[in-house]
């Protein structure tokens, strides 16, 4: 039997295509960049060998700094964001709507299937102060309050980014926690209820604890993409104004391909992966459940 | 994770709470806070899309006189349209040049990779999976210069094969790992039993293994379809010329990055582009949805 399916000539005629492909194009460059990190250059200019010297400037370098905490700041906020809300929404799916809560479900899902670019635009849009006000700024002076240059400083244009990144991820992480909170038996919450708990009380001391597998995996999931986050900011205020709303991503890319440092480029992008590979181990080892597996 | 939404009909056992028929209104009462929750969550969701649709037939003066919530004068005025489409058929044309392809290549390679790590016995399979899936982890940023390099050196820079290439091999560790995860459901003995009828591995890839998943081998396909279609960061990086932009990059530059006067045609670009993705979802909205959560991992 297993000789049949350990056929050699057979598994690398399978696995030999993607194998080479992959590697080529994605191992391989992994490597490759690693090496970058102790030149100088690129890949027009050419490259001189600067030993440890971009690790010493990244420690020093107060923008990579403040993308760092830009970052993490933009990982925390959007990943509770994007998990609470859906909770929420997921709740409402489960426990109000039921059995007619599939329309709801298609459409608050159809933002995580649109262009990037395109919700970023529409933000941009919907946000707008210059040279005319868009929708929020029209209903703010409709209800009394001085329109806001939303855009125009660090603070807001991060609100924007976080409202924007929760919104077009919230009807996704809907429907993934809905599927955990419908593989909680009947059983259980009926007898909770005839043991006299409803509404809130149940949510609190059966629902929550028993979803929390599923809340863990969603905000893996969520902070695995929230650390990684270009698109979006790219395409809204291109980390502006200044540099006030520049993840890593964004400063690697401009450090690379506006200033042509590969080098010191390369450097960001391993900060950046050490980061996601640290935060994805740390809520694997605090949960040891692997939920890759199931 | 890739059950989830199959598994939804559970709810249907849910008894109804007592109803109280002498005093319907108080049971529309509590459930008020529930209505606007749900009212709320869709005019979130649908209203800016409204707002987008109908500012795309809108004129210059338009935009410039009427409030912004006002409705166009006319909806079939299309100039917006035919403005975005002239500037955009090109993009159009290299997003689908340098999606389709990719997408094939990927899903192929893919779900023959997948096969052979999980149905096939050999020393190995779990690392080499587990290889795969560090593709998955890995921030794009980490291969972008040494790519760079190569297509630069390769003289690929002004053509879509750079594209081509990157989507092919970023795509792969996904399709590999949902792939394996989907050849796992399907019960070995049906791949014992075609050994014991003689065939080859080969055979039973294409004959037996390959029709169980199709549906699997579709919902990949399709997940797939929008990571490609939806991408900025490699167009953005791979496409120096603006004849090679994809539908993306093109709309980003659309109206030059700081001019910002002439919303009509961008309106209607933007409306364009979420079309296409529209018209996908309207025919297969469960199958997108299944396979979008189950290929989370991706983040």
């Amino acid at each position: 039997m297993n000789q049949v399916l350990g056929d050699k000539k057979a598994i690398v005629t399978l696995l030999a295509p993607a194998m080479i492909v992959y590697s080529l194009v994605m191992l391989v460059p992994m490597v490759w960049s690693l090496g970058y990190t102790f030149f100088d250059g690129s890949v027009i200019s050419g490259f001189t060998f600067s030993g440890v010297d971009n690790f010493v400037r990244l420690f020093q370098d107060a923008r990579a700094l403040d993308a760092l905490l830009f970052t993490l700041k933009y990982a925390v906020v959007v990943t509770v964001g994007q998990v609470l809300v859906g909770y929420g929404i997921s709740l409402l799916y489960v426990f109000f709507l039921k059995h007619s809560s599939a329309l709801v479900r298609t459409l608050v899902f159809f933002p995580v299937l649109m262009p990037t670019v395109a919700v970023s635009l529409m933000f941009g849009k919907l946000f707008e102060f210059t040279p005319q006000n868009g929708p929020v700024n029209a209903l703010l002076v409709v209800v009394g309050i001085a329109p806001v240059d939303w855009l125009g400083s660090g603070d807001t244009a991060f609100l924007v980014i976080a409202m924007m990144d929760i919104w077009r991820a919230m009807g996704f992480y809907a429907v993934l926690l809905y599927a955990g909170l419908v593989d909680i038996p009947e059983e259980l919450l009926e007898s909770a209820r005839l043991d006299g708990a409803g509404g809130w009380r149940l949510v609190r001391t059966m629902v929550l604890p028993l979803s929390l597998p599923v809340l863990l995996s969603a905000v893996i999931f969520s902070i695995n993409g929230t650390l990684k986050v270009f698109d979006s900011i790219y395409a809204l205020t291109s980390g502006g104004p200044g540099s006030s709303t520049s993840p890593l991503t964004l400063l690697m890319y401009r450090t690379s391909f506006a200033y042509g440092e590969y080098g010191y480029g390369a450097t960001i992008a391993l900060l950046l992966t050490v980061l996601s590979l640290l935060v994805t181990v740390a809520i694997f080892r605090s949960n040891r459940r692997d939920i890759t597996e199931s | 994770m890739t059950t989830s939404v199959e598994s939804l009909p559970r709810t249907a056992t849910v008894p109804s709470p007592p109803s109280r028929p002498r005093r319907p209104w108080l049971t529309v009462l509590r459930r008020l806070p529930v209505y606007l929750a749900v009212t709320l969550l869709l005019a979130v969701v649908v209203l800016p899309l409204v707002w987008l649709l109908l500012g795309s037939f809108k004129t210059q003066a338009e935009f410039q006189l009427n409030p912004t919530w006002a409705l166009p004068g006319s909806f079939t005025n299309i100039d917006n349209y035919l403005a975005a489409w002239a500037a955009m058929s090109v993009y159009l044309r290299n997003s689908v040049v340098a999606v389709f392809p990719s997408l094939i290549l990927t899903v192929l390679l893919g779900t023959a990779a997948g096969f052979a790590l999980e149905v096939l016995v050999w020393k190995g399979r779990r690392t080499t999976l587990l290889l795969f899936l560090a593709g998955i982890m890995i921030p794009g940023q980490m291969i972008l210069l040494p790519l760079f390099s190569m297509y630069f050196k390769a003289s690929l820079t002004q053509t879509l094969w750079p594209l081509v290439i990157t989507y092919t091999a970023t795509g792969l560790p996904l399709t590999v790992f949902m792939m394996a995860t989907y050849f796992r459901s399907v019960p070995r003995e049906v791949f014992e039993a075609a050994t014991i009828d003689g065939a080859t591995v080969l055979r039973q890839f294409l004959s037996v293994g390959l029709p169980m998943v199709r549906n699997s081998v579709f919902t990949i396909a399709l997940v797939q379809f929008f990571f490609m279609w939806n991408d900025l960061l490699i167009a953005l990086t791979f496409t120096t010329d603006e004849k090679l932009w994809t539908v993306q990059v093109g709309l980003l530059n659309f109206t030059g990055r700081f001019g910002v006067v002439d919303y009509g045609p961008t309106f209607a670009g933007i409306c364009i582009n979420m079309g296409l993705v529209l018209g996908l979802y309207v025919f297969l909205n469960q199958q997108v949805m299944k396979g979008m959560t189950a290929g989370a991992v991706k983040g």
